[in-house]
């Protein structure tokens, strides 16, 4: 019967048709997501620690560092979860991009939010910003003396690092607007994979929205109280040092 | 009776492969009680008996139920308000108001002159699964095959797509699932839908991108636009039978 709609845009044979499918990819996309809020929530969590003091947050960093292989089977989990994510939804946007070849002269965003048309923005933005902040603090790039900071047990302390890191304006500043663009990324992106797994319904969809928004605003708010924190100096370490690990 | 007068930026393109371009009339002595399909039909009066080309549209029932009309006025498939095109009065609009009409911008729906496209592709991807192979016959008892109200109800909630195609108009990805979601629905939770049910939304959705749409964003847009209420959770249940579907395939299954 659908033979009649011969194309060559045929979904491709030779993987799995769930792979190549519309809604297999979105599925794909929806479960990475899922782990990766998760890892977001479980991160914020381990960061909170930094208000129970430098001897809370540097026992946390020491217990993830004696994780081991488990820490690498974690981060390995993680890197392939974001690049699924990120990779089937460049394929899908493209596909929806030549979906619509001639634009309208009138735009009228109907009832879109914004975070929904930001979703690629925001995530590519946090997908910039990890970047860059596995280069602060896990690499340890910008500034190498933060290699030979340990406390008084002997530990690497995260604490001093972070305060003195959040101290310049403008670290503090891009990780408060990436948070923020992560906010957006998750307040659609979390109401949305309820749609996509197809585990909702017309009574149900506005909680999971108006949940994936309170969810999206505690994780920002969550991320942004610590450099807030230290900015009004409510976090602080000593010795003070002014020096940015940016500016320096 | 008071008349309206509106400034039109109205599509004309002579056929699928022509550019096409905006003309601009200004529209006067519009009656505020017309329709805005009766409104075009003024302008192309005046229009042919100037000597000029009137501007192609199509319409049939004009009272809002075939899907025919389809057009996008100020940015919005079918126009302000629930309905379809036929069903917006120039009485909502405001005197002098410039108001652009193009057509569906769909690559799936080629352009067929003006505010015309050919809105196939959605007869095909009905015939890829959107029916049930049921033999007609006597009509069998009413209380034969039992139905919950609720289940009639969605039912008939998704039954109401009249194929129009604002859906895909509207999405930012030019996406048919809510039209795809309405006829998986209607049939999928109906007992005469079950003997297709695994194949259907598979069939159906490899049509849909066959056939060159795009890939659902959960923007919603097709919701707000849909002449006929479709609600979005009928994407929902496509994506669920989706699935159900091709892992079912996948593993061979037989039920």
């Amino acid at each position: 019967m659908s033979s009649e709609a011969t194309s060559s845009k045929k979904p491709c044979g030779c993987c799995w048709p769930i792979f190549s499918s519309s809604i297999g990819r979105k599925w794909v996309v929806a479960l990475t997501g899922i782990i990766l809020v998760l890892f977001v929530i479980g991160h914020l969590l381990g960061n909170l620690s930094i208000f129970a003091g430098p001897d809370a947050m540097n026992a946390y960093a020491a217990f993830l560092k004696s994780a081991g292989e488990l820490l690498w089977v974690v981060r390995i989990g993680l890197i392939i979860c974001v690049v699924l994510h990120i990779w089937f939804t460049i394929t899908l946007w493209r596909e929806n991009l030549a979906a619509r070849p001639q634009k309208y002269a009138v735009k009228d965003h109907l009832s879109t939010t914004v975070y929904a048309r930001l979703m690629r923005i925001s995530g590519l933005t946090v997908l910039a910003f990890v970047i860059y902040h596995l280069a602060q603090f896990t690499w340890e790039a910008f500034n190498p003396d933060y290699k030979g900071w340990v406390d008084a047990q002997g530990r690497h302390d995260v604490y001093r690092m972070v305060v003195t890191a959040f101290q310049c304006p403008f670290v503090s500043g891009f990780y408060i607007l990436a948070v923020g663009l992560l906010g957006m990324h998750l307040s659609h992106g979390i109401a949305s994979l309820f749609q996509t797994l197809g585990i909702t319904s017309k009574k149900m969809r506005p909680l999971f929205e108006q949940g994936g928004l309170v969810v999206a605003w505690l994780i920002f708010l969550g991320f942004a109280s610590i450099p807030a924190s230290v900015l009004l100096g409510l976090v602080k370490t000593t010795p003070v040092l002014p020096a940015c690990p940016l500016c320096h | 009776m008071s008349t309206m007068h509106f400034h039109l930026r109205l599509w004309k393109q002579k056929s699928g492969t022509d550019a096409g371009q905006f003309i601009e009339i200004d529209a006067k002595e519009i009656p505020s009680e017309c329709s805005f399909l009766e409104m075009l039909d003024i302008v192309n009066n005046r229009m042919t008996r100037e000597g000029k080309e009137p501007v192609a549209f199509e319409s049939d029932c004009r009272e809002g139920i075939c899907g025919t009309c389809n057009m996008v006025i100020n940015g919005v498939p079918q126009g302000p308000g629930r309905g379809a095109a036929c069903q917006v009065y120039m009485r909502k609009f405001e005197n002098g108001q410039t108001i652009t009409v193009e057509p569906f911008r769909v690559g799936a729906f080629p352009i067929v002159k003006d505010l015309v496209v050919n809105r196939s592709a959605y007869d095909r991807i009905i015939r890829s699964g959107g029916f049930i192979s049921e033999h007609t016959g006597g009509a069998p008892d009413a209380s034969t095959t039992l139905i919950p109200k609720p289940v009639a109800d969605a039912a008939m909630d998704a039954a109401a797509c009249i194929g129009c195609g604002a859906c895909a108009a509207a999405c930012p990805n030019s996406s048919p699932m809510l039209f795809v979601g309405a006829k998986v629905t209607h049939l999928g939770i109906l007992p005469q839908g079950q003997a297709e049910r695994k194949s259907r939304a598979r069939n159906m959705v490899r049509t849909m991108q066959e056939e060159g749409f795009g890939n659902c964003s959960n923007y919603y847009a097709c919701e707000a636009v849909c002449p006929a209420n479709v609600p979005a959770s009928v994407i929902a249940m496509l994506n669920r039978e989706y699935i159900r579907g091709e892992l079912s395939e996948a593993v061979g299954a037989i039920d």
